[in-house]
């Protein structure tokens, strides 16, 4: 183990492993993948795109108060499965699932479930920071709307001002409450985007890159507003960042091709990977 | 040595008289692209500006129309004969005849009947319209005796607007020797003068060109575009809608796009062939009626409206799709609270460009019978009328010299309508374009 960290620090000439050394033929997923807290089950979970396979076999929990970093090389399926949990494959044409993913014990692949239901409870930011083309206002208020949160416009006016507040966006644009979404920075875009997630009070938070066209400030900002948010929320992050996911999770889980490598507490993943693959990537020899 | 081959070789690519003879062609064939550009461009709008030229220098004399003024007696002897003096009585009134003898005292010189004849014939045969018309409104003036404006025969009108020649011998001449004498005594007295030609947008057709009018196309025109639209965009959208974001993507869906494009490109004729198999002779629906020409300029138009429509769906980021998913907005919500709007002003910039093509249509309306003549001015989609680009086509077929004028007039019409519609649809583009 040691001479492997020892070639990492020098990448440029490292001969290729021995043909002896262990190279995971099974697929089976190293690491703990229970959480004592799970508020999301996934067993077993494999999608397709048409003929190919997107994810395989996944087996993962995402305990409560926890953020749970996806990291991987591009193409490894981390999206896809963190749009299984909020079914928002479902807008896919050609995309099958089997498997089970449960949110608190209930079956979300269910009939009788209704996805909309689902989605309130599942929330989701995306990686691009996609603000309706309407007021900050309406943004925020547009999801307790159409839940029917807010009966009176006191009540909408004070879930916009709450969310706003907990998304860290409230000062910078109260006085601008009617101007559009689309015309803040980035930054506030992404932020907004996270007020409207948390406006019809999510359980969970889905987070698919929600940095990556960020600036380093903004990013900081996002970062602090993850680590507060779990103290209410179950938190599933994807991100290109090795240094996000050290900073902001608790527990890390690597995807490689579609198939979950690894899962683990993050400081045990980033200091002592058990997987080679895992090993490989954190280090910057793949990926 | 790296560097010095490298500075060697580019040296020596450009001080090759090959590459300069190469870089010379480069330019002279970049400036040569740019001039037959610049000649299409000129062409192009040296025919636009000959054609719009010449419909304009042609039809501009029609907004006038010579007048000849007449000592009109309404005598009660004519117009109401047993003196009750009701409206249907009034209705039957011998208004022609107050013409003749109007004219008789004009000239009272004039004895022969075939002269006379000619004489009456330089006032139009609808004075007599005008007469009545006037008598209707006002009663009162049954008894009176006035100077009244009359609308003079087309040929007087094409004489005052220089359009017969009175050099050419009498045989050759749309009138006579003693004809151009009488007018000219009526201009010489100031009793002919032309006036604004009011006729032309309030009346309907008519086989005599000097009080034929538009206002009948102009509101067949109307009532078909109105039933068009009411028809095809609902349809259009809504199968915009569903095949842009809940049909799933199959061979049928496929098979239907195709479609769909190809229906887009059939001659509209065709269209017209099919109004009237289905709609006249199998449903058995009346000839003539903006109704069926509304329906069948709706199955023309319905193909640009679905394509403009899935054109500006597909043009809404997945995104915004995505971000109301994502707070639990059901499809439904989704496509009507963000996507539809977005999607708004290219859907409806599509169906204005459909309308606009489907207002200039006449092939397919000449195949359901829009292409009768008409005098009556339609009031309901249900009456027998006809369309614009129909009279257009139906007065430059006439024989009469005026109707040359009016044909241009009509077309300038035409053309203000189809810019009118144009430029709204630029305007919504301009205004509701929205960036992401």
């Amino acid at each position: 183990m040691s001479t492997v960290a020892a070639s990492a620090a020098t990448p440029a000439f490292v001969p290729d492993r021995p043909a002896g050394a262990p190279r995971e033929e099974t697929h089976e997923t190293v690491g703990e993948i229970h959480s004592p807290s799970a508020r999301i089950t996934v067993r077993e979970v494999t999608v397709w795109y048409g003929e190919k396979i997107g994810i395989e076999n996944v087996n993962i929990d995402i305990g409560s108060n926890e953020v749970l970093a996806l990291v991987g090389p591009s193409g490894c399926g981390k999206s896809t499965f963190l749009r299984c949990l909020n079914r928002m494959n479902d807008i896919i044409d050609n995309c099958r699932m089997t498997g089970d993913i449960r949110l608190d014990g209930e079956d979300i692949f269910d009939p009788k479930l209704d996805v909309v239901l689902l989605r309130a409870r599942v929330g989701m930011v995306f990686q691009k920071p996609n603000p309706f083309p309407k007021s900050i206002y309406d943004n925020v208020a547009y999801g307790p709307r159409i839940h029917g949160l807010s009966e009176t416009r006191a009540d909408t006016d004070e879930i916009v001002q709450r969310s706003l507040e907990r998304a860290g966006l409230w000062e910078e644009v109260k006085d601008r409450l009617e101007q559009p979404g689309t015309g803040l920075s980035g930054g506030q875009q992404q932020r907004l985007c996270i007020a409207r997630a948390i406006a019809v009070s999510p359980e969970v938070i889905l987070m698919d890159e929600p940095c990556s066209s960020l600036d380093p400030i903004a990013t900081a900002r996002i970062e602090g507003l993850i680590d507060e948010l779990r103290q209410q929320y179950a938190i599933a992050l994807v991100t290109h960042s090795m240094q996000q996911a050290a900073r902001v999770s608790q527990r890390t889980a690597y995807f490689h091709l579609g198939h979950l490598v690894e899962v683990g507490e993050t400081s045990q993943i980033f200091t002592n990977p058990r997987h080679t693959l895992t090993e490989d990537y954190i280090t910057g020899r793949v990926g | 040595m790296n560097s010095a081959n490298g500075a060697r070789r580019v040296t020596s690519t450009v001080a090759d008289p090959r590459f300069q003879a190469r870089l010379r062609r480069r330019y002279a064939s970049e400036r040569r692209f740019q001039w037959i550009g610049r000649i299409a461009l000129a062409l192009g709008g040296a025919f636009l500006a000959l054609i719009l030229g010449t419909i304009v220098a042609n039809g501009y004399t029609a907004w006038q129309q010579t007048f000849i003024a007449l000592e009109i007696h309404f005598d009660p002897e004519r117009l109401d004969p047993e003196g009750n003096g009701s409206e249907d009585a009034l209705l039957a009134g011998d208004y022609g005849g107050l013409v003749k003898a109007a004219l008789r005292k004009a000239f009272p010189e004039v004895r022969k009947r075939r002269e006379r004849r000619k004489l009456q014939a330089l006032v139009s045969p609808g004075a007599s319209f005008y007469l009545r018309d006037m008598v209707l409104e006002d009663p009162s003036l049954v008894g009176e005796t006035r100077t009244v404006w009359l609308p003079a025969d087309d040929d007087v009108d094409m004489l005052f607007k220089g359009h017969i020649d009175r050099s050419a011998p009498e045989g050759s001449r749309r009138l006579s020797d003693r004809q151009l004498g009488i007018v000219d005594a009526l201009a010489a007295r100031g009793a002919v003068e032309k006036r604004f030609n009011r006729a032309f947008f309030l009346a309907g057709d008519s086989r005599e060109p000097e009080i034929s009018g538009i206002r009948g196309a102009l509101v067949g025109s109307a009532l078909t575009l109105l039933v068009t639209l009411l028809l095809s965009f609902p349809v259009g959208v809504g199968a915009a809608l569903y095949l842009e974001e809940f049909a799933p993507r199959n061979r049928w869906t496929d098979l239907i796009e195709v479609n769909i494009n190809n229906l887009a490109a059939v001659p509209s004729i065709v269209f017209g062939l099919l109004g009237l198999a289905v709609f006249l002779n199998f449903f058995g629906l009346p000839r003539s009626v903006p109704m069926v020409g509304g329906m069948v300029l709706a199955l023309m138009t319905l193909p640009t409206i679905i394509i403009a429509g899935r054109a500006a769906l597909a043009s809404v980021p997945p995104s915004i799709r995505e971000a109301a998913l994502g707070v639990g907005a059901s499809r439904m919500q989704t496509v009507t609270h963000h996507v539809l709007p977005l999607a708004m002003p290219g859907i409806l910039t599509g169906t204005i460009i459909g309308m606009a093509r489907a207002l200039g249509e006449t092939a397919p309306l000449l195949m359901i019978g829009m292409v009768a003549f008409i005098v009556d001015i339609p009031h309901t989609p249900f009456d027998p009328a006809t369309v614009l680009p129909v009279q257009i086509f139906l007065w430059v077929d006439s024989p009469e010299r005026a109707f040359v004028e009016r044909t241009s007039a009509a077309i300038i019409v035409l053309l203000g309508f189809l810019i009118a519609m144009n430029g709204l649809a630029v305007v919504l583009r301009r205004r509701f374009e929205r960036r992401w």
